[in-house]
């Protein structure tokens, strides 16, 4: 099975990085830049799983719940 | 008839603060302890280093590290001189975050990634000086066993086997990490680096970038003298180059 | 002024929610002669809370010796206390605490913790130098879900403190980290900043000066920390919850900036007042400078930046984002604001004025939504004397009930337990060497650091050791203040002020209250006895799950002053043969030891006693010592005892030692083992060990000579009849490897 996790921080988490990397767009010329959040993305190959256990690994290990959302994409 | 004698020049060393450098005033004050020496801080934002005989990037978290360390240093508009400073064989001295954007920005190959135990450390531990023929371990000798300390999360030296090739056929490896009597072992690499590399210069040599601190160990006080040599092995090649001016 | 139509009506259930008893609602309406609005119901509520107004603490804090010549700003004053250290130097530090957030998430809540006491230091005019932290968390051994949650807890900590710390740019030199499960779902994150500044930068948090524009200065304002806060929005669905984040995020970077921006600005002449925003945001620097300046400050909540659309006046007056200042600026110079602001790439506002009615005033636009008296907010709050229960102290430690162990095994147990071990997993991922000032690095007694600029020494502890407090909180408090104090004179130091974080339970239980008077007691009578005033610090309450409250914990922070480079001492051995001798007595109390504790499972018995008059004594001798030149190495007991004090001299270096403690007419575990105070072990030369003697003699002293360092690396101890021998390396190994082993699997 191949899947995809995006986990990206809570839309209302401060994210310094992204901020950080808005600005330097703007330094770099890039006008109107509204909103940057940076995030994750994880790309697993596994034998055997099925969707719910992906589903926990997601919340228990590849995002942190307090201030993450994650996103499961199931490819094949 | 009098012979007038001229006063020899000081000589003049940029420090270069980008938002986010901490090592700034550290590295002004350990250059200006040598005597001769002056050490200004240029903001990131000029953009002229005219007059200056030396540029230091020094430690720290410019911009925070974010997206990836150097990354947005790189940009800054002060980068432009540093590049024109560079080719023209200015010595320019990358200490942590500055050998940083130095990869970022071109001026030496490679790149540093996340510490293989994933943790920040800081310690001291030893370098070996690997070659002594270039502006910035002309006092010390090969084989030399410096104590240096390293502060990282991201000192993991990488480059393709390519450029590794050349780096070390072109004796651009100048320190690797080492034991107190100089192996240089796999205990000894305190982040992953490839091949234990601890810092390189350019093919010109007139660039370097390593990722300890030599201005944390230039005091007796603080521990050690051992950051000393890369300096002084600077002001000596820049005063022999600006008398022939 | 009225509740605006769109907010909820002011019902008993929202007076409740927002923690505000009937009396104390009852006192809002006689202070505004009518009811409050929404927004200011909010405000009293957070302001008259226990973190903000130290309501159930206050009339006990008053009970600290506050005042000395030295003091230039004084607890209480100001954000934090200032000490003038010569030549028109002075220090600002303080000590705070980030508990619950640090529960809910360790690394955001410790980074925050870090953030919060770094902003109340440079507020203070200072730049900040140095940061100490004091953690405590349930115990990492094992495989039981509470384990597993406290080295998560403890890891995330860690790496929160190290990622705000190094970032910023500033060295963590010194410590303490304990474990026991009177921490479990209560771990306590306790951090400590020091800034030096000129006597003439000290800047004050006062609205001055009528008509003085306010800037607002930092990050945005978004609904960081409002989760807890009930009907933040108007409509509270699951959505609105989605968005009101449980922790605050820290951004070191913008603090740097904020930093630097805010040092260069108050270099300028431009600045009338200061005052950074911690607890209660805006609300809290809003109202208590204009209680300071004895006006008043009003501010629209639509000139405030913003990072999140759609935020009510309620949000943006109680959110808790982080790097945030507020800046009364004096008229004319709002250039020079911007300049500097623009400069360091940092958004700010001009968002009011400071007003001549006293009041604080916000409108949004048009409405006004806060119109209180400042003063009432700031200063005039409830204050409640709580009820303290009766307290009997521990009857002494009856030895006959606990078997002896054999000291071979004792030791290295000892040595590997996580409150006693090496803590160099942690201080190894902080940048202690940063701003090339520290002459001491962590693992020594206290730590040192040179400040480049004033060209002077300062030393600094922290220490609690919270089983005596447990046991008798008046003895135990007393203990921290004289431990600190020890610590320092084996660097070489003399104290010259303390900053103290009370942790503390429920203070509505008796048993409860009483251990905060009783610490409250214990460290102004320690602090008398030193001759050092409290400048200021910190009060958690409410440390407590139902399980039970944790361990009183009155964690004390001391700084201290170094004379001359070559007073600077640490604690381990400098060569084969020096002479070692016992500053004070072999001692005999076992009780509320580390040894009862990690050997026999035991958590009881009096503590040691403390006689300050005995302790100072002590201090002052080794510093006699140290200033002649005799002293190579200086290390205190605490606990473990004697035989840990001095396997430990031995770590780090090649040596080993041979002591011999005489016939004490004990048991052997309790020689080793006991935790008497006062004590000092040293090591001089063998060529000064009479004149030594001769001093030691002279100032009254207990004092004897134990033995020698040895080339040979074994650590031998003889007690009476008994000879008890360790390998150096085996027992340096399981000091060192007992953290590493435990986290790193």
């Amino acid at each position: 099975m191949k899947a995809v996790v995006t986990v990206m921080p809570k839309p209302a988490i401060l994210d310094p990085a992204g901020v950080a990397a808005g600005r330097a767009m703007e330094h770099l010329g890039l006008k109107g830049v509204r909103s940057v959040r940076i995030g994750k993305s994880i790309e697993i190959e596994v034998d055997g799983a099925d969707e719910k256990q992906l589903h926990e690994i997601c919340h228990d290990l590849l995002s942190n719940p307090v201030v993450e959302d994650y996103k499961l994409e199931i490819l094949s | 008839m009098a012979t007038i004698s001229k006063a020899p020049t000081a000589i003049k060393v940029a420090v270069i603060q980008f938002p986010g450098s901490n090592c700034d005033t550290d590295c002004q004050a350990a250059l200006a302890s040598f005597p001769g020496v002056t050490a200004e801080i240029v903001w990131h934002k000029e953009t002229s280093l005219a007059g200056y005989d030396a540029i230091v990037l020094p430690g720290g978290f410019s911009y925070g590290d974010y997206l990836r360390c150097g990354s947005i240093a790189r940009f800054s508009p002060i980068m432009g001189a540093v590049r024109n400073a560079a080719s023209t064989g200015v010595l320019v001295l990358g200490i942590c975050n500055g050998f940083q954007i130095l990869c970022e920005a071109g001026l030496l190959p490679g790149t540093l990634m996340r510490n293989r135990d994933l943790l920040f450390r800081c310690e001291t531990l030893h370098l070996r000086v690997e070659n002594n023929e270039s502006p910035f371990t002309s006092v010390l000798h090969q084989g030399q066993v410096l104590e240096i300390p390293i502060a990282h999360g991201e000192g993991s030296y990488f480059a393709d086997a390519e450029t590794l090739k050349a780096l070390n056929e072109n004796n651009q490896v100048l320190v690797r990490y080492c034991d107190a009597s100089g192996n240089v072992s796999a205990a000894a690499n305190p982040n992953g680096s490839l091949e234990n590399i601890a810092g390189i210069c350019s093919h010109g040599r007139n660039v370097f970038g390593l990722m300890p601190h030599p201005e944390r160990v230039c005091e007796p006080i603080l521990g050690g003298t051992d950051g000393r040599g890369i300096f002084k092995s600077m002001i000596e090649w820049m005063a022999t180059h600006k008398s022939n001016n | 002024m009225a509740n605006l139509p769109a907010n909820p009506s002011i019902t008993p259930e929202l007076i409740a929610k927002h923690g505000l008893s009937p009396e104390e609602y009852e006192k809002v309406l006689s202070i505004l002669g009518r009811e409050p609005s929404f927004e200011e119901l909010g405000v009293f509520s957070v302001m008259w809370s226990e973190h903000c107004s130290y309501k159930n603490s206050r009339p006990e804090l008053r009970k600290f010796p506050t005042t000395g010549p030295s003091v230039l700003v004084k607890a209480g004053e100001e954000n934090a206390g200032v000490i003038d250290i010569g030549d028109g130097w002075a220090v600002a530090f303080k000590i705070e605490s980030h508990n619950h957030p640090s529960a809910v998430e360790p690394f955001q809540g410790a980074a925050t913790g870090v953030g919060g006491i770094i902003r109340d230091i440079f507020t203070m005019g200072a730049r900040p130098v140095f940061l100490m932290d004091s953690l405590r968390f349930g115990s990492i051994k094992g495989d039981s879900e509470q384990a597993k949650t406290n080295r998560r807890l403890f890891a995330g900590v860690v790496a929160g403190i190290a990622h705000y710390g190094n970032c910023i740019g500033l060295p963590t030199v010194a410590g303490e980290v304990y474990f026991d499960d009177s921490y479990n779902g209560n771990p306590l994150v306790n951090a400590f900043c020091l800034g030096i500044l000129r006597h003439e930068q000290i800047a004050r948090g006062a609205a001055e000066g009528i008509g003085n524009p306010v800037f607002y200065v930092g990050a945005e304002t978004g609904r960081d920390g409002l989760a807890g806060a009930a009907f933040a929005s108007r409509e509270l669905t699951e959505e609105s919850k989605a968005d009101r984040p449980a922790v605050q995020v820290g951004d070191p970077f913008r603090e740097k900036l904020l930093l630097e921006a805010c040092l260069e600005l108050l270099a300028t002449d431009c600045v009338a007042g200061i005052q950074d925003m911690g607890a209660a945001g805006l609300t809290c620097s809003t109202c208590e400078t204009a209680s300071r300046g004895g006006t008043g400050v009003e501010i629209d909540i639509q000139l405030v930046p913003q990072r999140a659309k759609g935020q009510t006046p309620y949000e943006v007056l109680l959110s808790e984002s982080q790097e945030r200042m507020l800046v009364i600026v004096k008229k004319g110079q709002e250039a020079t604001v911007k300049e500097i602001f623009e400069k360091w790439d940092l958004p700010y506002a001009e968002i009011g004025k400071v007003t001549d009615d006293g009041m604080m005033r916000v409108r949004n636009g048009n409405d006004v939504v806060v119109n209180v008296p400042a003063r009432s907010l700031a200063d005039d709050g409830p204050l409640y004397s709580r009820e303290a229960a009766p307290f009997t102290p521990p009857a002494p430690l009856d030895l006959a009930t606990v078997p002896q162990t054999d000291p071979l095994k004792a030791l290295p147990q000892l040595l590997s337990h996580p409150s006693i071990a090496s803590k160099r997993w942690v201080w190894r991922q902080y940048d202690h060497m940063v701003r090339t000032g520290t002459a001491v690095l962590p693992g020594s007694d206290a730590a040192v650091f040179i400040v480049r600029e004033a060209n002077k020494i300062l030393a600094a502890a922290t220490d609690c050791n919270a089983i005596y407090c447990k046991l008798d909180p008046s003895v135990g408090s007393r203990i921290a203040v004289a431990e600190c104090a020890r610590n320092l004179a084996c660097s070489g130091a003399v104290p010259i002020g303390v900053t103290d974080n009370l942790n503390f339970g429920n203070p509505h239980k008796p048993e409860n209250f009483y251990q905060l008077r009783a610490a409250v007691e214990g460290i102004s009578e320690g602090c008398r006895a030193f001759n050092v005033p409290v400048t200021g610090g910190n009060v958690s309450l409410y440390n407590e799950s139902p399980a039970g409250a944790i361990d009183p914990t009155p964690t004390i922070s001391m700084v201290g002053r170094i004379d001359e480079v070559a007073h600077i001492t640490t604690q381990a051995f400098k060569q084969a043969g020096d002479q070692i001798f016992l500053i004070g007595e072999i001692g005999s109390e076992l009780g509320a030891s580390h040894y009862l504790l990690a050997i026999h499972g035991r958590k009881e018995g009096a503590p040691p006693a403390l006689v300050f008059d005995k302790e100072i004594a002590i201090h002052h001798a080794l510093l006699g010592l140290i200033r002649k030149g005799f002293v190579r190495s200086a290390h205190d007991c605490s606990e473990g005892g004697l035989a840990v004090t001095i396997a430990e001299s031995c770590f780090g270096t090649n040596f080993g030692a041979t002591v011999d403690l005489g016939d004490t007419q004990q048991r052997p575990d309790v020689v080793l083992f006991n935790e008497t105070q006062g004590r000092i072990v040293i090591s001089v030369s063998p060529s000064d060990k009479a004149a030594v003697e001769a001093e030691l003699s002279k100032s009254g002293v207990p004092f004897r000579a134990i033995g020698a360092v040895t080339a040979q690396a074994d650590l031998s101890i003889t007690t009476g009849a008994s000879v008890f021998a360790w390998p150096v390396a085996m027992l340096n190994e399981t000091f060192e490897g007992a953290i590493p082993s435990l986290m790193e699997s």
